[in-house]
């Protein structure tokens, strides 16, 4: 009987290693995956080596280019509008980044409580704004902020008691361009982000608050000894593409403020002034310039915030 | 069991603030809805919805006959369907093969894609532009579906989904004759639908909304997708609120349906990479 058994099962196992090797298999995944080699190779690779040596020219349009070496990037030292776009850019990366996700990992830890009823309908509700593009958003908001009878300045100088009027501009008046913005994006990010944190949350062991919980750990310090090393990865993840998300901010202010950079370039972003310096201008050489400059600097933050959240070491 | 009165306290209070988050998140959608049918003096007269009697179609009316919005509308949907297909296509298959082969230089491909990923797509914008130029594809919607037909979120997304079909399928289907590209297509992509999903849900989404790269290849109306057609009547049309709501509000709803269609999946898919990783 058992010689029988054995004979087919040897039998088929001989076929498959013969055809394991002379077999499609062999070639089959080269094939598969050579499409995304291809475009890469096209729209991936020669754009990044070409942009590295159009940063070293000026030009006009796709066509003119004249040799500059490495003035572009030290003109970018000494261009003023240049230095606004960065400003700008980092205080929108901040405020979003340190608004955002508090508010976020907060409304997350609220759904995450065990009695909470009606859990599906509020992660839909907040995460929904996050369906709409930032030019759709930027439509909308142009006229909830208006001034006088936009709904934003009616709802806050209600709530406020009529101290905040009623026909703030808030799009028209330098000072207030960026916290219109930076409202904005909470709108719109906070739900966003929030998904990330319940989903870490619920995926934290249970068996952990059980272990707290008989130590005899409080909520507080069942939070900074179980949860928070446990959602630590999924939290640095968030960090740091909600940190490069905002350094790319481009569409939100540029809708916003009727496709410019508003009063007194106080809206003006990186990309935005990328984006005019290369389509407006015409010079692409400026534009690949500012363009590595942006790379290079989110590279540098990001590395400095997984660094300093340690989540390379949680992982290891 | 009764319960002490400072966490009944403490629990509506979190539903109060759960549900005024829940408002703030949902109001200016209402809104939006409220605006697209009022004329343009009932727009700030009543705050949300003016009386049955003053509702009028009058901001579609607009929209249509001003500009060509319907054009806006069907290549909007022509290039995010297309590119959903593509991508769907070209990504499922290598992150197959990433997934369920072992061959040399694997971990070349997976390092080459971490890469692509540092670098921010605007660092290519002008030499892109450019390289396009060239290939008379500018102005083109080749132009828009061929440089990105194939996403490395999307191959992540797959590698890590496919790894859960079971190898003696695969090695099953093999014995009897079945090739290569039929075990993908027959055997493996139909077990993993619910990731499909969430992939045609993400990739249609970043299509449709997205702005800054067809906006710089595309310069003809005939051509305009709706980002970049509503950018224009935000300037043309500055004070024609209700038109620009109800285009908007059009611009909005193939995703929000989409999205309820499809909610689960694109939850799942979306914290997949972030949340096991």
């Amino acid at each position: 009987m058992k010689s029988v058994a054995t004979t087919p099962v040897s039998v088929t196992s001989s076929r498959a290693s013969a055809s394991l090797r002379n077999r499609p298999q062999r070639w089959a995944p080269y094939l598969f995956l050579s499409p995304y080699v291809l475009l890469f190779l096209i729209f991936g690779l020669y754009p990044i080596v070409k942009s590295l040596i159009l940063s070293l020219y000026v030009t006009n349009g796709p066509k003119d280019a004249l040799f500059v070496g490495l003035a572009n990037y030290a003109f970018l030292l000494h261009d003023h509008d240049f230095g606004t776009a960065v400003w700008n850019t980092i205080v929108y990366a901040f405020w979003s980044v340190f608004l955002q996700l508090p508010l976020s990992m907060g409304l997350a830890l609220l759904l995450n409580t065990k009695w909470v009823r009606g859990r599906e309908f509020f992660r839909l509700a907040f995460f929904s704004p996050n369906l709409l593009g930032q030019v759709f958003v930027g439509v909308l908001f142009t006229i909830l902020y208006q001034p006088q009878f936009g709904l934003f300045n009616r709802f806050i100088s209600w709530v406020s008691g009529g101290l905040i009027p009623v026909d703030t501009k808030w799009l028209q008046d330098p000072a207030l361009v960026m916290p219109a913005i930076i409202i904005t994006s909470l709108w719109m990010y906070v739900g966003f982000n929030m998904v990330y944190f319940l989903a870490a949350l619920q995926a934290v062991d249970q068996d952990l608050y059980e272990a707290a919980l008989v130590d005899g750990a409080n909520s507080v310090q069942q939070f900074f000894a179980v949860t928070l090393p446990s959602i630590k990865p999924v939290a640095t993840f968030v960090l740091v593409t909600a940190t490069l998300g905002s350094l790319q901010l481009f569409e939100l202010p540029y809708i916003l403020l009727g496709n410019g950079s508003g009063p007194k370039n106080a809206g003006l972003t990186i990309v935005m002034y990328l984006y005019n310096n290369g389509f407006q201008t015409g010079d692409l050489g400026y534009a690949s310039a500012i363009g590595w400059t942006l790379a290079f600097g989110m590279l540098i933050i990001s590395l400095i915030q997984v660094r300093l959240t340690g989540a390379t070491k949680a992982n290891a | 069991m009764a319960i002490r009165p400072s966490i009944v306290l403490l629990r509506v209070g979190m539903y109060l603030a759960l549900s005024l988050v829940a408002c703030l998140s949902l109001i200016p959608f209402v809104w939006l809805v409220a605006a697209t049918f009022k004329s343009s003096g009932d727009i700030f007269s009543y705050t949300f919805f003016a009386p049955l009697s003053r509702l009028t179609l009058g901001n579609y009316k607009d929209l249509v006959t001003t500009e060509p919005f319907l054009r806006y509308v069907i290549n909007s949907v022509f290039v995010s369907c297309a590119g959903v297909v593509v991508q769907l296509f070209f990504s499922s298959l290598a992150g197959y093969a990433l997934a369920k082969y072992q061959f040399p230089g694997k971990k070349a491909f997976y390092l080459l894609m971490l890469a692509s990923l540092m670098i921010p797509g605007q660092v290519t914008l002008a030499p892109s532009y450019e390289l396009l130029y060239r290939m008379h594809l500018v102005d083109t919607f080749a132009g828009l579906l061929i440089p990105g037909a194939v996403s490395v979120f999307g191959i992540f997304l797959f590698d890590r989904a496919l790894q859960q079909v079971p190898d003696e399928l695969i090695q099953a289907a093999r014995i009897d004759g079945c090739n290569e590209f039929r075990i993908y297509y027959e055997i493996v992509m139909p077990m993993v639908r619910p990731m499909i999903g969430a992939f045609c849900l993400i990739s249609f989404m970043g299509m449709w909304n997205s702005f800054l790269w067809p906006t710089v290849l595309l310069h003809s109306k005939e051509h305009f997708t709706l980002p970049i057609g509503l950018s224009q009547m935000v300037t043309l049309y500055s004070s024609q609120y209700g038109m620009l709501m109800a285009g908007t509000l059009l611009s909005i709803v193939p995703v929000v349906a989409l999205f309820f269609v499809l909610q689960k999946e694109f939850i799942a898919g979306l914290t997949s990479g972030a949340v096991k990783g």
